[in-house]
């Protein structure tokens, strides 16, 4: 079952950009694309750990800022010749707000 | 040795002086040899004015013949000094400023007059021709004030001024006379799609449209037309045609049509004065393009040189629009006819169009519109009259499949040795290929320094290159074109000429105008792309945050462990009791975990958290520092030695030049990092001759270094050249920057652009062109006005928050509770 919490508005993060929200998971990167297409993953990069938050947005694509992997933003695994994925996390948009489903993470805690 | 002759040139235009080149290629001593220009310039290339109103190429370039080849070959150049009459029974002329000069030969190319239409009100100011460099500067200057030009005639000429004036930012609307646009060297389809391709860009197109006033008081103010309507303006452009300008030889006596009658020798009714270019008339002939201007020349220098050659014979011409991203070619006779039949291919989401006019199985016309490159086959098969029955059937598709053969140079093969490959420069294959055995050239600028060829506008650089492989073989090897990234097919040269020309000036214009293959790029194109627009457009192009590495985007250097550096600027590496107090109270405040003395003279301090990034800076910032770009694409540091503050051996104030150079570029970005190093004598202390830019002090003032390196690569710096004083260090070295800026490719850095582009190449602009120099430093200056604002006081007083806090936190989950 989903339960979802509001965790800020469209207007909070630049088209093509990024900001993270702190959960006691650590820390989750909301991304919005150029199309304002919504998507969340885990803001820790499989490869060294970079905080894919401060990556290029591109299409529906995020590079890590250390070294340059590339994450798909809907599947959460990457692209190329690099193997590995991250965790991604459910959003949905209501008008401006945009909600985070935290039931999803209360499962990712219990793992 | 008999004594020489003398030669009068009238008209220092690209015909005269061509014809004298190929003089002093046949005989170089025979004339003691005068050139009057009525216009104050060196010989420049005319039919390259275009590109120069486009901007996209500068006066500089377009020159042909510089001062220096008026000394070496001997010749007096009176420039700004108009012939104004030939007393041909005394063989002298006399000038506009009361000298009088007399010859043996005269050789007259006063070229053609624009055609001012006699309509009420052509007088008036702002009412120009198109013909030469002066017209062009004032187009350039008033159309600094933005505003509306209407051009008069809807040819080449006005076409090209019309797209000029456009990319300068006017509002352009063309008049043009009959229906179709260019319809001299156009058929209707072609004539459609060039018209629907200016309208695009933003260019009004008035077809069968008569002008009947100028209207405006004292100055111009609009265009009224036969119709009524009045088409308002601030400049208005005339370029309905040009006349050969023969008042003078017609005033001497000579006999004149349309033109100066010549024979085949160019000789003119009075057997001591030659005639070249667009003022003569051959055989009932008066031409106005390049190509068969050139054939004169060599005929008229071959009479002159009084060797026995063919003469003239008069031209087929072929016509090339110079308007960038317009492809049209055109050539022969292209009108229908009941013996004519044509062959006709169309693509039209490529916007292509091909007609071929064929008669009793000749090629006699062809007009190519989108498609170019098989345009210098055709206009072979066109000129040599080959029968091509055999291969009608896929004559359309060009020299490829036509010929059977899939060889991708088969067709320049196929080419003959007369064939013209540069319009511009009127070079032809056999050329081109004497000079690459004879001179052993095995680089495309080589053949452009030798040639010519390619050197212009550009267009057949695809014909050089295919050529260079087809003489050389196998041991040509082109530079293959390395593509940004995968978004795109372009190398980075390609773009950065293509966001000139076309004027690009927002990624996504970029990106839709160069056709990108992805829907807002990836993490290499797009850093690239927003440097090349804020290096290019410093005034108009906002500065694209979400493109830049997350370094420059937080002005901080992201760690391994996603925490930050922050290292303000030092100038020069000198620093203060209270810089350090300062410093130490901002490690405590925030526990940063650790300090280091950098390589490049100043203070890191490392493992902040990116939270706390603006109040660090707030901190840094009351104590006077402000970035140090430790992060940045840009002039990081100028290292220095005390130099003659302290040190002994010091010559000169090396700290006060190395602070004045930080304070003056901080700032600015760059392709890639710069790091520069002022030593105050040649021992060297502050390392400069391994660095980007470095100056080493002598006694006698500074030698400025260049294009070191201490990185991946090791390299010692080359020698730029030595200046006496401070401000000209300061101005060769910006300029310097500033070359690098344009040039070079995202990412590379000083030593690897200036390899490809040459050493020899960058003293000769920075060093030697001193008008070059200025206007380089000239341009840093104005971007300094928009790139010199410290970004940390700027994020502290609030810019981009949304940067560095997150955009929400949340506790525990309620499962979790």
């Amino acid at each position: 079952m989903a339960s979802w919490i509001e965790i800020g508005n469209l207007s909070d993060i630049p088209p093509r950009g990024a900001r993270c929200v702190t959960t006691p998971l650590g820390r989750i990167a909301v991304f919005r694309t150029a199309t304002d297409d919504l998507y969340a993953t885990e803001d820790r990069c499989p490869h060294k750990g970079g905080p894919l938050s401060q990556g290029i947005v591109h299409g529906a694509a995020v590079t890590c800022p250390l070294h340059n992997w590339v994450f798909s933003l809907e599947t959460g695994a990457a692209l190329g010749a690099d193997e590995g994925s991250v965790r991604t996390f459910a959003l949905k948009r209501e008008g401006e707000k945009i909600l985070m489903d935290v039931d999803l993470m209360a499962s990712v805690a219990a793992d | 040795m008999t004594k020489k002759r003398k030669l009068i040139v009238v008209g220092n235009g690209m015909a005269g002086c061509r014809a004298v080149e190929e003089l002093l290629d046949l005989a170089p001593d025979r004339y003691e040899i005068e050139i009057y220009g009525a216009e104050p310039e060196v010989n420049y290339n005319r039919i390259m004015l275009s590109p120069v109103l486009a901007g996209e190429t500068g006066f500089d370039e377009i020159v042909i013949n510089g001062r220096g080849w008026y000394e070496e070959n001997g010749i007096a150049l009176r420039s700004g000094e108009e012939v104004i009459a030939i007393d041909a029974a005394s063989r002298t002329i006399a000038t506009d400023k009361g000298a009088r000069s007399s010859y043996d030969r005269l050789l007259i190319a006063t070229g053609s007059l624009p055609f001012i239409l006699p309509v009420p009100g052509a007088a008036l100011d702002g009412v120009i021709a198109f013909r030469d460099i002066a017209d062009v500067r004032r187009m350039i200057a008033t159309a600094e004030g933005g505003g509306r030009a209407v051009v008069i005639g809807g040819g080449l000429l006005g076409l090209e001024a019309a797209n000029g004036l456009r990319t300068l930012g006017m509002q352009v609307s063309v008049i043009h006379l009959m229906d179709t646009l260019m319809e001299r060297q156009l058929d209707e389809a072609a004539g459609f799609l060039l018209r629907r391709e200016l309208e695009m860009r933003g260019i009004e197109v008035l077809t069968g449209a008569q002008t009947e006033e100028i209207v405006g008081t004292g100055r111009v103010e609009g265009v009224r037309l036969k119709d009524g309507r009045l088409v308002p303006a601030d400049l208005v452009v005339m370029a309905a045609g040009i006349r050969p300008n023969i008042a003078l030889a017609r005033e001497a006596g000579l006999s004149c049509n349309r033109g100066i009658v010549v024979d085949d020798f160019m000789r003119s009714s009075d057997p001591a004065i030659y005639a070249v270019g667009e003022c003569v008339e051959h055989r009932g002939q008066v031409y106005g393009l390049v190509a068969p201007i050139w054939e004169m020349c060599r005929a008229a220098g071959a009479a002159l040189a009084e060797e026995d050659g063919e003469g003239y014979r008069g031209s087929v011409t072929s016509t090339k629009l110079k308007v960038t991203g317009v492809d049209v070619f055109s050539a022969g006779d292209f009108a229908s006819g009941e013996d004519r039949e044509d062959i006709v291919f169309r693509d039209a989401a490529r916007g292509v169009y091909k007609r071929l006019v064929i008669s009793e199985d000749r090629v006699i016309g062809a007009v190519l519109y989108g498609d170019t490159q098989d345009g210098s086959w055709y206009f072979s098969l066109l000129r040599e009259k080959e029968n091509i029955a055999e291969r009608r059937e896929t004559l359309i598709f060009g020299p490829a499949l036509a010929g059977a053969s899939q060889d991708p140079n088969a067709a320049v093969a196929a080419l003959p040795d007369t064939s013209e490959i540069c319009g511009c420069n009127g070079v032809c294959k056999g050329a081109i290929v004497n000079a690459i055995r004879e001179k052993e050239l095995t680089t495309l600028d080589g053949v452009r320094a030798h040639t010519k060829a390619s050197a212009s506008c550009g267009s057949c650089t695809g014909l050089v290159e295919k050529l260079m492989a087809l003489t050389l073989g196998g041991t040509y090897n082109p530079a293959a074109v390395q593509p940004i990234c995968t978004c795109t097919d372009l190398g980075h040269d390609e773009v950065r000429r293509l966001i000139k020309a076309k004027e690009l000036k927002t990624i996504p214009a970029v990106m839709q105008e160069l056709e990108w293959k992805t829907s807002c790029g990836c993490a290499k194109c797009r850093p690239a792309l927003n440097y090349y627009l804020v290096c290019d457009w410093p005034d108009e192009y906002a500065d694209d945050y979400q493109s830049r590495f997350v370094n420059e985007r937080v002005h901080a250097n992201i760690q391994k462990d996603g925490t930050y550096s922050v290292v303000p600027r030092m100038w020069g590496g000198m620093t203060s009791a209270k810089e350090l107090r300062a410093i130490a109270d901002v490690v405590d405040k925030f526990a940063i975990p650790a300090v280091k003395v950098t390589g490049g003279q100043r203070i890191d301090m490392l493992g902040i958290a990116k939270e706390d990034l603006p109040a660090v800076w707030a901190d840094l910032g009351k104590a006077g520092f402000v970035s140090g770009h430790a992060y940045a694409k840009g002039l990081r540091t100028v290292k220095t030695c005390v130099g003659t503050d302290w040190c002994r051996f010091g010559t000169q104030d090396s700290t006060g030049l190395g602070i004045r150079i930080e304070k003056f570029m901080w700032g600015s970005w760059t392709p890639a990092k710069v790091k520069m190093a002022v030593s105050g004598c040649p021992r060297n202390c502050a390392e400069a001759t391994c660095k980007d830019v470095g100056v080493i002090c002598v006694d006698s003032g500074y030698e400025i270094h260049f294009a070191g390196a201490a990185g991946l690569d090791i390299r010692g710096t080359e020698k730029l050249g030595i200046v006496k004083t401070e401000d000209e260090a300061l101005e060769h070295i910006v300029a310097l920057v500033q070359m690098y800026r344009e040039q070079a490719r995202y990412l590379e850095r000083i030593y690897k652009w200036a390899k490809r582009i040459g050493y020899d190449e960058i003293r000769r602009q920075i060093m030697d062109d001193e008008e070059r120099r200025k206007a380089l430093f000239g341009r840093f200056v104005f971007s300094q006005k928009f790139a010199q604002v410290d970004p940390w006081s700027e994020r502290v007083s609030g810019k981009h928050q949304h940067e560095f806090r997150p955009m929400a936190e949340i506790g525990f989950p309620r499962a979790a509770e």
